[in-house]
């Protein structure tokens, strides 16, 4: 059982529909009750890093820390990625995970913002999530803000430079793209985190 | 490398793609579920589905077609026509949507843009513009390109940004069913007005119409309706034969 968190970011309808696509049992909550129980945990969200402060205030945050501590996989998707981070200049103040310790910025003007559309992963390092999706893949972006490349970057793409594209530290991954919106590259990736083991 | 996206957009109307000839004549195409997965699978990098009759009674009509079009789709899909409200909108994005797609109704209201950038984030937002030219520029037509609004393009494109759109999709009435190229100049014009991608409609016919409004239109997309739905061209096939002209395309797909 796939536990999606509903913290009110954007809509849950494509990442929930994607999961099921790929065998998931899913269920969606915002109570923390529930993400105690967790068995994977998902965080999608799209929007703004300020959303993320629903979890803090309704206690969510600290069942995902119990459960991350209990070693449940987590995956971030979009500013569910940058939420691991220690935070963002899009909300100065508000704290990110703090899983990756680097911050959160908003692309350099000088080219087109939001990065829309399809860009390629230069996969780095080993990944359990990327198991079997070859270099160079397409994957589908839109974001305005992007993670810094750190030690737990295991994709990067290039937007005016390069940035985190997917990042794992043990139980813990998180991917910039939309893995719902990629085509059947993105539910390669869905389904290798929905058959790693509990 | 951030590729140019082909996005396939579907018309349609009473539940059925149909596919307008500079706005008028209207010939059936087909389910808009089946056809909405046949192009993703042959290579689209996005799907539009645009309500073009949209009026109130027929909304329940669109959101069946939008639920039944999203539930075999995993590229992005944007759904337009006839959204006037938050709650409009708000019905679309249940359905299954991703973003929306938004013309009149903005002209007349644009603080609907602020209420849905907000509420859904910026990227689930395009301002949709169809322009005529007019001397050096272009005048923002609505209501289905039958009504002028005496705005500029560039002037609403830049308003539409500041209030918090992701995206510009900009079709030229000019250009529009006439399979004879996309208007580049004006898209050109557009896409260095504003920060955000533009997506170029209105004139797809062959392959070098897509590389030039790339090349020389500094489109970030470009969509075409008509040149798809008869197997005039493959998007794949499509996409091939721009790369060979030095943009950069998602391939394979």
């Amino acid at each position: 059982m796939i536990t999606v968190i509903d913290y009110k970011a954007g809509n849950l309808t494509s990442v929930v529909k994607a999961l099921r696509a790929v065998s998931a049992h899913v269920t969606v909550t915002e109570d923390p009750e529930v993400v105690r129980h967790a068995e994977k945990i998902v965080l999608p969200g799209v929007g703004h890093f300020a959303a993320t402060e629903f979890l803090e205030t309704r206690g969510i945050k600290a069942a995902i820390v119990e459960r991350i501590a209990a070693g449940v996989p987590f995956l971030g998707v979009c500013v569910g990625l940058q939420w691991l981070f220690s935070g963002s200049t899009e909300a100065p103040g508000m704290p990110g995970l703090g899983t990756f310790d680097a911050v959160c910025e908003r692309f350099a003007e000088g080219r087109k913002i939001p990065h829309v559309g399809w860009n390629s992963l230069s996969v780095r390092g080993d990944s359990r999530l990327l198991a079997a999706v070859p270099d160079g893949s397409f994957l589908y972006f839109t974001h305005s803000y992007r993670a810094p490349v750190t030690n737990g970057t295991v994709a990067v793409t290039e937007y005016g430079g390069p940035f985190t594209a997917a990042a794992e530290k043990g139980n813990v991954m998180g991917v910039q793209f939309h893995p719902e919106k990629s085509g059947v590259t993105g539910l390669r990736i869905l389904r290798n985190f929905v058959e790693l083991p509990c | 490398m951030l590729t140019k996206r082909i996005i396939a957009c579907l018309d349609v109307k009473d539940g059925r793609v149909v596919k307008g000839v500079q706005f008028i004549d209207l010939v059936d195409a087909g389910d808009p579920a089946e056809l909405a997965a046949r192009h993703a699978l042959s290579g689209a990098d996005e799907i539009v589905l645009l309500d073009i009759t949209a009026t109130h009674e027929e909304r329940g009509t669109l959101i069946d077609t939008v639920k039944r079009t999203a539930r075999r789709l995993f590229v992005p899909f944007t759904v337009g026509g006839g959204i006037r409200t938050l709650d409009d909108a708000t019905a679309v994005f249940d359905a299954g949507a991703d973003k929306v797609s938004v013309n009149s109704a903005a002209l007349r209201r644009p603080e609907l843009i602020d209420e849905i950038g907000s509420r859904f984030g910026a990227q689930a937002v395009i301002v949709a513009i169809d322009g005529r030219r007019s001397g050096e520029g272009a005048e923002v037509f609505i209501e289905g390109g039958r009504k002028a609004t005496g705005r500029a393009v560039v002037e609403w494109a830049r308003e539409a940004e500041q209030r918090g759109a992701g995206e510009i999709l900009l079709t030229s009435m000019d250009a529009d069913g006439t399979r004879a190229g996309f208007d580049c100049e004006l898209t050109a014009q557009v896409s260095e007005a504003v920060c955000i991608p533009v997506i170029a409609s209105g004139g797809a016919g062959n392959a070098a119409h897509f590389s030039d409004v790339f090349l020389r239109g500094k489109a970030d997309a470009a969509l075409a309706a008509s040149i798809f739905h008869f197997g005039i061209a493959d998007a794949r096939v499509l996409k091939e034969e721009i790369a060979r002209a030095g943009v950069a395309m998602r391939l394979p797909c």
